[in-house]
């Protein structure tokens, strides 16, 4: 613990050199700030209580007829609750799956690739999962 | 050599041929400890994820288009490879889910000590082994019971 204490005293002393402007803007060597990682937490936490519904959603559903199904989505509650796991699902994905790419894709111009097509990918899948909900919230029981 | 830094793998055997070192630490030689394999099944898990969304919308455009495809979907989910890959899917969702929260204890710059890593990735792995029981007895039960 004596440690740490005096790594901290030592912390305080640090003189910071950026201007205030330039570390408000938090474009460090990546030229990119610190978006990805915050973003990559802000989805995770909102997914910790939309996971937990949508499993307990799921089980309470086990074996439902459609008609059962697409009642359940009508209720609006249930479809806003879709859509925003939809939402932080796909977004969540996307991020993750971009840091695997840029791990283990050297090249750079394939990486990009890869990147640019996951997004496409969930962007698209996304889309298709919101128009679902949305087409059964919408229709007549 | 491509790499510069490979000059430093290249060193002489006992009957002075030319070989290269092995480097060290290397997964093919050191026990893995639990922390990697844990960080390694984070990543993984999430991967998994990431192909088990397909089903999940597979399933909703089914349930939206009508009650054939829905019954489609739910046939193929009952399948032997349906269930074995509901059944990946859901322990990869409760390893990522549990894994995931440590991560954002980690990011407090809680739970980072040493001695409590190995036994907190242990109880993750329990957690996960638990809940994915869990959801399966109370799914078994549910449709089997009805």
């Amino acid at each position: 613990m004596g440690a740490g204490q005096n790594t901290k005293a030592k912390a305080e002393q640090v003189t910071i050199m950026r201007s205030q402007l330039g570390r408000v803007r938090g474009a460090g060597s990546a030229h990119a700030g610190s978006h990805h990682w915050k973003a990559e937490r802000v989805t995770a936490i909102a997914l910790v209580p939309l996971t937990v519904w949508f499993v307990i959603a799921v089980l309470s559903h086990l074996g439902a007829e459609q008609q059962a199904i697409a009642a359940w989505v009508a209720q609006p509650l249930n479809a806003a609750l879709l859509l925003a796991l939809i939402a932080m699902n796909f977004h969540h994905m996307h991020l993750g799956l971009q840091v695997v790419w840029e791990d283990y894709i050297h090249n750079i111009p394939r990486r990009e690739a890869a990147i640019l097509a996951t997004r496409g990918a969930c962007l698209l899948l996304g889309l298709l999962a919101v128009v679902a909900v949305l087409k059964l919230a919408a229709a007549a029981h | 050599m491509n790499d510069i830094r490979d000059a430093l793998l290249v060193a002489r055997n006992t009957e002075a041929k030319l070989v290269r070192r092995p480097v060290s630490p290397h997964i093919g030689i050191y026990r893995w400890p639990i922390t990697m394999v844990a960080s390694i099944l984070n990543r993984a898990t999430g991967i998994a994820l990431s192909v088990g969304s397909l089903l999940l919308v597979w399933w909703l455009v089914a349930a939206a288009a009508g009650p054939q495809a829905f019954a489609r979907v739910q046939a193929f989910i009952a399948s032997p490879v349906g269930l074995l890959l509901l059944l990946g899917w859901t322990a990869s969702l409760f390893y990522h889910f549990f894994g995931g929260i440590r991560h954002l204890v980690w990011d407090t710059g809680r739970g980072l000590a040493k001695p409590s890593l190995n036994p907190m990735t242990w109880v993750i792995l329990g957690l996960t082994a638990l809940a994915t029981a869990g959801v399966w007895v109370a799914g078994y039960m549910t449709v089997v019971g009805a």
